[in-house]
Parts: C-alpha cells; sequence; structure tokens
C-alpha cells in the first residue's frame, strides 16, 4: 500500500516537469506582451503529431526527431506571430482573446481534416519498458520526458538570466518604452517569445509523445492544465511556473489516488480558483 | 430608428411565415438551430457585450436548464415548462454563486476562471449517476401537446416556441440597451474605476447582468433536452459550445442589440451546412472556414458584422 503511494508521488512530480515545461511558454509569452495563447494547447498537439508523422514516415523514434519537432515549432511560432499577433498588440483583451480562440480552433480543424479524429500512438520507442528505482516502478518514457522537461526548464531560465538576447526579452518584458530607447527592438524580441515559447510546448509534445495518445483535441486538458500552472506560478513567472507544474502533478495524482481518477481534472481546476481568489498574483508573479 | 424599426417588423414577418413555405424538415431544423443559437449569445451578450465580462462558462447555465427539466420530469414527473422555471431558479443560483467571487477577478483571470467553472461542470455532471452520468438522460416521450411541451410529428410548434423565446431575448436586450442598467453595464464595462467612483455598485451590475445571461441561456437548455429528447454533458455543457455562444455574438458584433442574430444567421448555417455537403471527408472543413472568419474579425473588424448593415455602428 505504502508502495503505491510512493510510486503515485514520483509519478506525479514526473508529469509536473512536463506540466512546468507546457506552462513556460505560456507564461513567458504573457510576461512579455499581456497576451494569454489560448491556442497553446494545440501547439502541443501539433507537435505531438509531427513526432508521430516522423516515426511513421521516417521510421525516427520521437526522442531523435525531437530536435527537427522542436525547430519546427519554432518557425511556426515565429510564423504565428507575424500573421496574427502582431496586427492586435495594442488591440482590445477581446480581440486578442478571440484571435488565439481562432488559432486554436484553425489547428484543430487543421488536423481533423488531415489525419481524422482517431486516437494514434507511437507503438514501440526507444524509452518503452519499466526501470525499478528504490522500488519504484517508473516508466523510462516518463522519467525521459520528465528529465527532458528539467533540462529544457532549466535552459531557458539560464537564456533569459544570462544572454544577452535574454535580458533584452525580460527588458521588453518590464518597460517596452524604456527597452526601446535603449535600442531593443521589441517587435524582434515578440517574435522570438513566441519562437522560444512555442518551441517549448513542441519540446513537451515530442517527449509526451512517447507514452500519450494523439488526436485532435488532446491540447484541451493540457492547455487547462497549463493555465492552472501559470496563474499559480504567477503569471510572467518561469521559475514559479516550475514549481507550480510539480504542484499541479501532485494535486493530479493525488486526488486522483484519494478521491477517484475521474475527478482528479476537477480538482486541478479548483485548484486554479482557490489560487486566483486567494492570491491572484500566484507565488512569484509580478502584481 | 423607425428605418430600424421597420426591417426588424419585416424580418419577424419573414420568420413567422416562414414554415408555412418550408416544407424541409432540415431547413426547419437549421432556423431552429439559428434561433436557438441567436437567444443564449444574446444572453451572452448581456454579460459579455454590454457588461465586458468575458464568460467561456455559459454552456452551464445551458447544461442547468436541459438537467433540471430532464431530471425533474423523469424522476418526479413535473411538468417541463415548470421544469423550465426551475431551471432559470437554479440557473441563477449558480451565476450568483460563480459570480460572487468571480467578479473580483479582471481581464483574463476572470475569462479562465469561467472556463474552469463550466469544466467543472462538465465533469461533476460525467460523474453524477443519479444525473445519467456519461450516458445522459432520455427524455420520456409523452403525448403531443404544448401543455407536454413535446410535439413529435412536426417540428412547427418547436420553430414557434423558440421564435417566441428569441423575441423574449431581443425584448430583453433591448430594454437594457435603453434603461439606466445598460448605461451602468457600459460604464462598468468602458471605466469600471470611474464607474466606482460615481457610486456605482459594480458588483451588484455585473451580478445581475449575469443572472439575466443565465436566464436566457437555461431556458434554451430545457428546450434543447424537449426538442432532441436525449441529453447528456458532452452535448449540454461542453466548452466549445461556450465558445461558440461568443464567437456568434463577435461575428455578428458584440454589444450591439442584433449583433447576437447576424452571427447566429451566419454561423450556425456554416457548420451545418458543411457537415452535411462535405460529410466525413470535410471534417475539420467548417472548423478551418469559421476559425478563419473569427481571426480576420477579431484583426480588421471588431466591431462585427453588424456594423456593415448599420453604416458605421451605431
Amino acid at each position: 500500500m505504502e508502495g503505491v503511494f510512493t510510486q503515485t508521488l514520483v509519478s506525479g512530480i514526473l508529469i509536473g516537469f512536463v506540466y512546468a515545461l507546457i506552462a513556460v511558454g505560456l507564461t513567458m509569452i504573457f510576461g512579455m506582451m499581456d497576451i494569454v495563447n489560448f491556442a497553446h494547447g494545440e501547439y502541443l498537439m501539433v507537435a505531438m503529431y509531427f513526432a508521430y508523422w516522423f516515426f511513421v514516415l521516417f521510421g525516427m523514434d520521437p526522442l531523435y526527431s525531437l530536435p527537427w519537432v522542436t525547430v519546427l515549432l519554432f518557425l511556426l511560432g515565429v510564423i504565428t506571430y507575424y500573421i496574427f499577433i502582431r496586427p492586435i498588440i495594442n488591440a482590445p483583451m477581446l480581440s486578442q482573446i478571440f484571435v488565439t480562440f481562432g488559432i486554436l480552433i484553425l489547428l484543430r480543424g487543421v488536423a481533423q481534416y488531415l489525419w481524422n479524429a482517431d486516437y494514434r500512438m507511437i507503438p514501440q520507442t526507444l524509452t518503452s519498458g519499466n526501470v525499478s528505482i528504490f522500488g519504484i516502478y517508473v516508466g523510462v518514457s516518463q522519467l525521459v520526458a520528465a528529465a527532458g522537461a528539467v533540462i529544457c526548464n532549466g535552459l531557458i531560465f539560464w537564456f533569459l538570466k544570462s544572454t544577452r538576447m535574454g535580458m533584452a526579452m525580460e527588458a521588453v518584458a518590464e518597460d517596452k518604452e524604456a527597452a526601446r530607447l535603449m535600442g531593443i527592438n521589441s517587435d524582434r524580441m515578440f517574435a522570438l517569445a513566441w519562437g522560444i515559447g512555442i518551441a517549448t510546448v513542441g519540446v513537451a509534445g515530442g517527449l509526451l509523445s512517447s507514452f500519450y495518445y494523439v488526436f485532435p483535441e488532446v491540447g484541451s486538458n493540457f492547455c487547462l492544465v497549463a493555465f492552472v500552472v501559470v496563474a499559480l506560478g504567477g503569471f510572467g513567472s518561469v521559475p514559479g511556473a516550475f514549481i507550480a507544474g510539480i504542484i499541479v502533478g501532485l494535486v493530479e495524482v493525488l486526488s486522483g489516488y484519494l478521491v477517484a481518477p475521474s475527478l482528479k481534472f476537477m480538482f486541478v481546476l479548483l485548484l486554479y480558483l482557490g489560487v486566483v481568489f486567494i492570491r491572484p498574483q500566484g507565488f512569484m508573479g509580478r502584481k | 430608428m423607425k428605418k430600424g424599426l421597420l426591417v426588424f417588423i419585416l424580418f419577424v414577418c419573414v420568420l413567422a411565415v416562414a414554415p408555412l413555405f418550408l416544407r424541409d424538415p432540415f431547413l426547419c431544423h437549421i432556423l431552429i438551430m439559428i434561433m436557438m443559437y441567436a437567444t443564449m449569445s444574446i444572453g451572452w451578450n448581456v454579460i459579455g457585450g454590454y457588461a465586458g465580462q468575458v464568460s467561456f462558462g455559459n454552456a452551464a447555465f445551458f447544461g442547468v436548464g436541459a438537467y433540471t427539466t430532464a431530471i425533474l420530469l423523469v424522476n418526479f414527473n413535473v411538468n417541463p415548462w415548470l421544469g423550465m422555471l426551475a431551471g432559470c431558479v437554479l440557473s441563477v443560483c449558480l451565476a450568483v454563486v460563480v459570480g460572487y467571487p468571480c467578479f473580483r477577478l479582471r481581464g483574463h483571470y476572470f475569462a479562465i476562471a469561467t472556463i474552469a467553472v463550466g469544466e467543472i461542470m462538465g465533469v461533476i455532471f460525467t460523474n453524477w449517476d443519479y444525473g445519467g452520468a456519461a450516458v445522459g438522460i432520455y427524455i420520456p416521450i409523452l403525448e403531443e401537446s404544448f401543455t407536454n411541451f413535446e410535439f413529435h410529428s412536426s417540428k412547427i410548434p418547436y420553430y414557434y416556441i423558440i421564435l417566441c423565446m428569441l423575441l423574449v431575448a431581443i425584448a430583453v436586450s433591448y430594454v437594457i440597451e435603453e434603461s439606466r442598467l445598460g448605461y451602468y453595464l457600459r460604464a462598468v464595462k468602458d471605466d469600471p474605476d470611474g464607474a466606482r467612483s460615481l457610486g456605482i455598485d459594480i458588483q451588484k451590475y455585473k451580478m445581475i447582468a449575469f443572472s439575466i445571461s443565465a436566464v436566457l441561456t437555461s431556458i434554451c437548455g430545457t428546450f434543447y433536452g424537449q426538442y432532441v429528447l436525449y441529453i447528456d454533458p458532452s452535448s449540454t455543457m461542453d466548452l466549445m459550445m461556450s465558445i461558440h455562444l461568443c464567437i456568434i455574438a463577435l461575428i455578428g458584433g458584440i454589444g450591439k442589440l442584433f449583433g447576437p442574430v447576424v452571427g447566429a444567421f451566419v454561423f450556425i448555417p456554416l457548420m451545418e451546412l458543411t457537415r452535411v455537403y462535405l460529410g466525413s471527408e470535410g471534417q475539420g472543413i467548417d472548423m478551418i472556414i469559421y476559425s478563419l472568419l473569427v481571426i480576420m474579425i477579431a484583426i480588421w473588424r471588431p466591431q462585427g458584422l453588424w456594423a456593415l448593415f448599420s453604416r458605421g455602428g451605431k
């Protein structure tokens, strides 16, 4: 009994890392330009399909196709910015919401048209199977996904804090006008934020595809979970999202374990409501 | 305005006599769906358009209306019309319970909170055995009559019932626009701090608007249950449905009296016709078309298509 409990905790933490990675892109884009990307989960879905087709068409394992998927998603993010987001940067919130919702429906529609509504899964990957660590059985895929998510989160944090470009992005997030006076091209920084934000969700999608079904609606739950993570960690905070991801992962598996698996999603959403009612700025968010 | 009134009367007359000429049940069905969605979208417009509080959880009220009526009818043999009333009461209760904490949130926080509430309702109803859980509820077949709110030989009675509901919704919306409430709501939307400093109780007026929105959506839930005679969580509490209500208002014109009606006349036929004519091959095509429409409108014409008719808008 105790073994099952620890196992549950471990799986919660592992999936929490992936949630954090999905949320990082969302929180970065929000922090920089005050736009919530409601289509975030759909980019995850696209990344998972890319990984799937790399496997089916070229026999590439998701682990090997990961760099390609990431690059493709980076480009998709930049393209999205220039076509859809740039025209509405200064538009009212309502227009921004509807544009990202429009992208959500567009990507879902394209996925449904091209690949129909079937559930697909990569049958056998390099990371199939389980390992036992101190008596706890963990799926190798989950372990690799969690490790990949931690590495990617770390890279993003390092990029923002230690590189000139990352600092320039932070500066734009802090004060667009002042950054412009310092000679930072905010337009290019926004494009970069979309590129990186979508690329990170691409990494998450590539990693998830080795143990998760792919279908056109797969993004919707992940997207809602990402909102919860972002709110909990504080809109715009990358380290906050990391901690919040783990908490959300734990809440999900624990409520599934202690109450009922079919209700676990409800507890995650209740967590969101609890956070925004009590501490709207999250753990580490800017007010 | 005189001209506008004339056009409106003409529009109502056309809708009123349309069933006499339409022998095709499918067209009749499309018109019913258009009017149902127009009614609900007007409901959304009250809170989302006039008061500027973007709700993505309005399908919850639709579900509450449908489920209350169905459960009362199946288990307690309560007449659907009374069930509709009970549904309205419960929807208003839900609106108050949800609205009280949520209306303190602003912008994205509010929008996402309404998504969360809507999804929580969906999870609850999917797991609630007494309410049919994921299987749903079949509404018992009763003798065909207006009192029983069931008609089996023809769709036309349903058509007139939903037309009446639509007219009620338009009337309610018109009264709000012209009354004090409308001015307060617009003040809440455009400048909440200014409105508060003038002594307007923002919370109260948001709450009133949300309750009206809930009632207009709830009656459609009852109607839908009696019309299709089967309800389940995925057809009554889906997030996509909530999104459609906003999209319809956006296409027609958010915050405009006839915006949702115009939006419904564009959106519903697009959805239903692509589904029928493209079949399973065209899966997703309807979504591609209307998502592009939504994006284009949001970028270039945020005042909606209604502005095309009224030349520059009101």
